[in-house]
């Protein structure tokens, strides 16, 4: 298998019952992405771009369509099909998910949020404590925060440290959805920098940014999504 | 799919009925009842054909509201009362090959007492409240076969320190104890046995925010260190969140629909859970 990710015909719609609508998000999408490659998606809001990558990551329940992901574990697995179980172990070891939003358990610091993050793929104590800091400074965390709760942290600060929990898996696959959104010029840069060192590093990625102007020398290819169709732009 | 691991836990078609059940409801004729209420002979069908699977060192969440089953379930699965149907087989159990729920009582204790623990809404129900906090734990370990004093004695204190109860305090009576504390000392009372199963209903309602913060603190840290299994009933989205890999929705005694956790609350198929998101968030 050279592709990592192959998408073929997927649909998503949303029945919502109280108010009795069929809302529809994502039709007849197809493509595919190569080990290693750096996919943009833009497209407006609303137009199915997050729909997309939360039904690669089984936020939003599958309906219609297949997901081929190559798994190094599970070989081709159709992640629309895949159990709960093994999704959960895929995205324990192999396929990350970043948004604009820090999603964190209350009370655990930056350094805790990490290392959980290694703990869970069962690696010893020692070495989760190493790669943490080895994250936290890769991200340039500032020291002074590793040991404070996120929740203080600024919109840059939460950001850098949700790509470091999701980037200390070294995961397969990367998610990222819209993780630049709401960050000004400067942490942008930032940001731009260690996607930049990611795709050095070889890890594969689809990224939406509403934005693509900034992200586009680094995109290899890039997609424009249109009420929940793709169209292809260029390369 | 393939299935690449083996459950802990398989629980099929659990049902339980409270009442006899009459030739109106009896043929699962669903549209008959209201609810789960038979209008003609009163049965209430508290669980009606659960089934899932609980895998090592996972959480489970399970979601409804109040009357919708979930402590009917867990009390089935603890021995608290019979079923009326189903089964569940426990892969610790004689390899997973026989029925606990038709097991003897003599065989249903000692489940109870070796491969399972349970923390209840109510700690008057998990806890002796006269006996002393030490003795709690002492009881549970005699029940699981321990015979040696001292044994029970520094297991029991290594498991109060654990749960974050003073040394000091170890041979009060939980009567004396806050709350939380009491249910620190169930929790602390259902670990003792290091049973790979963990039941926990309802553990933090009724505690204020701090407290219901470091229980649920502590259950987090067991589950990682301990790699216990546990199945969590709350009514409450927000802990369920935060805890649980995968979440059930009941209502009137059915499951209604399960998935990842994140999936649940963030794409609810079902009408009933889009209600109740819809409603939380």
């Amino acid at each position: 298998m050279d592709n990592i990710l192959t998408i073929e015909n997927l649909s998503k719609s949303f029945i919502l019952h109280n108010i009795n609508k069929h809302i529809k998000a994502a039709n007849g999408i197809n493509f595919s992405l190569k080990d290693g490659e750096f996919v943009g998606i833009t497209g407006k809001s609303g137009s199915g771009k997050s729909t997309v990558l939360k039904s690669i990551y089984r936020t939003y329940a599958p309906q219609e369509g297949n997901i081929w992901y190559d798994s190094k574990k599970f070989g081709p697995i159709n992640l629309s099909q895949a159990s709960e179980r093994e999704i959960i172990y895929l995205r324990k070891h192999e396929i990350g998910y970043v948004s604009q939003f820090l999603s964190v358990m209350p009370r655990t610091t930056a350094r805790q949020l990490v290392k959980q993050s290694i703990l869970e793929m069962g690696h010893n104590d020692r070495f989760a404590e190493e790669e943490t800091e080895k994250m936290l400074e890769h991200f340039e965390l500032d020291q002074e925060l590793w040991d404070s709760y996120p929740a203080t942290f600024s919109g840059g600060e939460k950001l850098r440290l949700n790509i470091a929990r999701a980037m200390v898996k070294r995961p397969r696959l990367l998610l990222l959805d819209e993780p630049t959104a709401s960050l000004d010029h400067a942490s942008k840069l930032k940001v731009k920098v260690l996607i930049q060192q990611l795709i050095n590093g070889g890890t594969t990625m689809i990224g939406i940014f509403h934005d693509l102007e900034f992200m586009k020398d680094l995109c290899h290819r890039e997609y424009h999504i249109h009420n929940g169709e793709f169209l292809i732009s260029a390369n | 799919m393939s299935d690449y691991e083996t459950p802990i836990m398989s629980v099929k078609n659990l049902s339980k009925h409270f009442g006899e059940g009459c030739s109106n409801c009896r043929d699962v004729n669903e549209n008959h009842l209201i609810r789960n209420f038979c209008p003609d002979c009163g049965t209430v069908y508290a669980c009606r054909n659960v089934s899932f699977d609980l895998y090592p060192g996972e959480v489970l969440g399970i979601v409804g509201e109040s009357g919708s089953g979930k402590s009917t379930l867990m009390r089935s699965l603890y021995f608290d009362q019979d079923v009326t149907s189903g089964e569940a087989y426990l892969r610790s159990y004689e390899m997973g090959s026989k029925n606990v729920f038709e097991e003897s009582s003599q065989k249903k204790r000692y489940i109870r007492n070796h491969l399972m623990g349970k923390v209840y809404q109510n700690p008057m129900l998990g806890l002796r409240m006269g006996f002393s906090s030490i003795g709690n734990i002492a009881e549970k370990l005699i029940a699981a076969g321990i015979r040696h004093v001292g044994e029970m004695e520094s297991k029991g204190r290594e498991l109060l320190e654990y749960v974050n109860i003073p040394v000091y305090r170890m041979k009060e009576a939980p009567r004396n104890f806050s709350g939380g504390m009491q249910q620190r000392v169930q929790i602390a009372k259902a670990l003792s046995n290091n049973p790979p199963i963990l039941l926990l209903d309802e553990v933090t309602t009724g505690l204020d925010l701090s407290v219901q913060a470091s229980v649920l603190d502590l259950i987090k840290e067991l589950q990682r260190e301990l790699n216990v299994s546990i199945v969590i009933v709350s009514h409450d989205l927000a802990v369920i969140r935060m805890m649980a890999d995968r979440t059930m929705v009941m209502l009137d005694g059915k499951v209604v629909e399960h998935g990842l956790t994140d999936q649940v609350l963030e794409d609810p198929q079902d009408r009933y859970t889009q209600q109740l998101v819809h409603s939380l968030l």
